[in-house]
């Protein structure tokens, strides 16, 4: 006999087929009579006319030839009513995972990316070792890594499990995200050993400008602001784009405070003393790099430097007070305005307690001792 | 912050000396031995003190947590299913703690029934990490949860006694 759970579980997964059939069904619908699909593109055309889908990215001269491209996606979570103010989900794909649902709408949108969806969370050990893989070997072409890895998760633990990855294999990518409060968000661009990496230093907040006193937290963990979100993202495809097409300049980190209009912008370099060994080994590699290069392109590159500063305008002066100072435990790193950590972490360890003892215990006696407590 | 109460607990679990996660094939097994004992010793600590309120036990090689905890208001015993998995960052961040039962009833949690901590609480586990364990995972972050949530969601009638709910059905 089965069990009510059992049953809710067998309810669920018949809900989310006829979910799909529905789907395969208006998709099949919408060729038929609208020919809404068209058929995908094996090679590009740089002819700039209307019936080339392609025709207005290759006016932009500038910007050179679009390869065809990949989207890995990666994401645990389902399709939630909750989401339709902000994500590009419609109501019929609730219960779907996000990873399907994104790939359809997405394909729809433009048959001639690949898609691969991977339905999982990201931080839990298996499946890090197949994220990894998938970094390493994902790419386009069979065995080679991808382009770039795009970080657009919620949380810290994620943030960190990505950083790590990336870190290990070495790997460029760009982070993004929108604060709890929903009024502020950033980008960040993170080269390993070239940039400050999510760990070089404890997570940076773009201030809001916003007392603290007046913000009611109770009751609630995040706002979101469909509009903020919309914004972050835009800034963070223009970033790609600019990135992979090799235009303009790459944003090292840019932040959005949408209270003042305010984008606060920087560079970090990555932090010698970073909690990450990948990290600091990855600066290792950096700096021998950097000694082999030939000197004209190493005065090229401090030119860029100075050129970068100058068009940013920005004063790279402490925000922090005095008071602010004492109050905290740990140095605040040096930010431009507007720009700050979420917290400070001493660089001594606080007050240490009384720690475990050697045990002659193996794990399994400690395992079974904690069962019969 | 965490209350008085809560800061004494705290302050009474031993800190662990490896820092090591998951991934950590050499020293996890070290630090797994670290956690139980600092868990054994938490629970037989809330034992005397009368104040035993939750269980945990995990999967062979560490990954995997599950176990109850309880919560008693207005002298009935409220019992809670919670679960998470130790991230492979792990101990430099803290696992999600998720009471699966209360997902949906409650703002204060993620998709999934993780709990929403405070925003003291990723300070306090960064400036802690790696001595930190899920000992006080559990007295700082699940504990204050329960302590806040639980009466809130049974005045609002999001959770009812068990035993109310049988006598409820059986009218």
């Amino acid at each position: 006999m089965a069990t009510v759970e059992e049953l809710k579980l067998r309810v669920r997964e018949l809900e989310n087929e006829l979910i799909k059939c529905k789907q395969k069904q208006s998709a099949a619908e919408d060729a038929q009579s609208q020919e809404l699909h068209r058929p995908k593109i094996d090679k590009m055309s740089a002819e700039v006319v209307d019936s080339n889908p392609y025709s207005r990215l290759m006016a932009l001269k500038r910007m050179g030839i679009v390869d065809d491209y990949e989207l890995l996606l990666f994401d645990y979570d389902k399709v939630e009513l909750a989401n339709m103010n902000r994500l590009f989900f419609q109501p019929h794909q609730a219960g779907l995972s996000k990873v399907e649902a994104a790939e359809h709408t997405l394909r729809n949108i433009n048959p001639d990316v690949s898609f691969e969806t991977h339905n999982y969370n990201i931080t839990t050990m298996e499946n890090f070792t197949h994220f990894m893989e998938r970094i390493s070997q994902g790419g386009l072409e069979d065995g080679k890594p991808v382009d770039l890895v795009l970080s657009c998760v919620d949380n810290f633990e994620a943030r960190m499990a990505i950083n790590t990855a990336c870190n290990e294999l070495g790997q460029i990518w760009m982070e993004s995200g929108v604060s709890e409060n929903a009024v502020s968000g950033h980008i960040q661009l993170i080269i390993p050993g070239e940039t400050a990496c999510f760990a070089c230093a404890p997570p940076l907040v773009v201030a809001a400008n916003i007392d603290e006193k007046t913000l009611k937290r109770e009751g609630v963990c995040a706002a979101s602001l469909p509009t903020t979100m919309g914004v972050v993202a835009g800034i963070l495809v223009q970033n790609v784009l600019k990135y992979l097409l090799k235009f303009g300049t790459v944003s090292y980190y840019l932040g959005y405070n949408a209270m003042q209009d305010f984008f606060p912008t920087m560079a970090m370099k990555a932090n010698p003393q970073c909690n990450d060994r990948y990290c600091r080994k990855q600066q290792e590699e950096y700096k021998k790099k950097e000694a082999e290069r030939p000197k004209v392109e190493v005065v090229e590159v401090e030119e860029e430097v100075v050129h970068e500063d100058n068009e940013w305008g920005i004063e790279l002066v402490s925000e922090v007070s005095d008071a602010e100072l004492q109050a905290a435990s740990g140095s605040v790193p040096d930010l431009p305005e507007g720009i700050t950590v979420a917290y400070t972490i001493p660089a001594e360890s606080p007050a240490s307690g009384e720690t475990v003892e050697e045990t002659e215990q193996s794990l399994e006696e400690l395992m079974a001792q904690m069962r019969k407590l | 912050m965490a209350d008085e109460a809560t800061r004494r607990a705290v302050s009474q679990i031993p800190l662990l000396k490896t820092h090591a996660g998951p991934r950590d094939r050499a020293l996890w097994p070290q630090r797994l031995k670290e956690e139980y004992q600092a868990l054994i010793h938490f629970v037989e600590q809330n034992k005397a003190a009368d104040n035993d309120w939750f269980r945990l036990e995990s999967n062979a090689d560490g990954t995997r947590w599950t176990g109850t905890c309880w919560f008693i208001h207005e002298l009935l015993r409220y019992e809670f299913r919670l679960e998470f998995d130790v991230p492979v960052t792990y101990p430099d961040t803290a696992p999600e703690v998720a009471v699966p039962e209360l997902d949906g009833k409650t703002a204060k949690m993620y998709r999934g029934g993780k709990i929403c901590l405070t925003e003291h609480f990723a300070p306090l586990w960064a400036r802690n990490a790696p001595r930190f364990g899920l000992a006080h995972l559990m007295a700082l972050g699940l504990g204050p949860w329960l302590a806040v949530e639980v009466p809130d969601l049974i005045s609002k009638g999001h959770v009812i006694h068990k035993e109310q709910q049988r006598e409820a059905a059986a009218e």
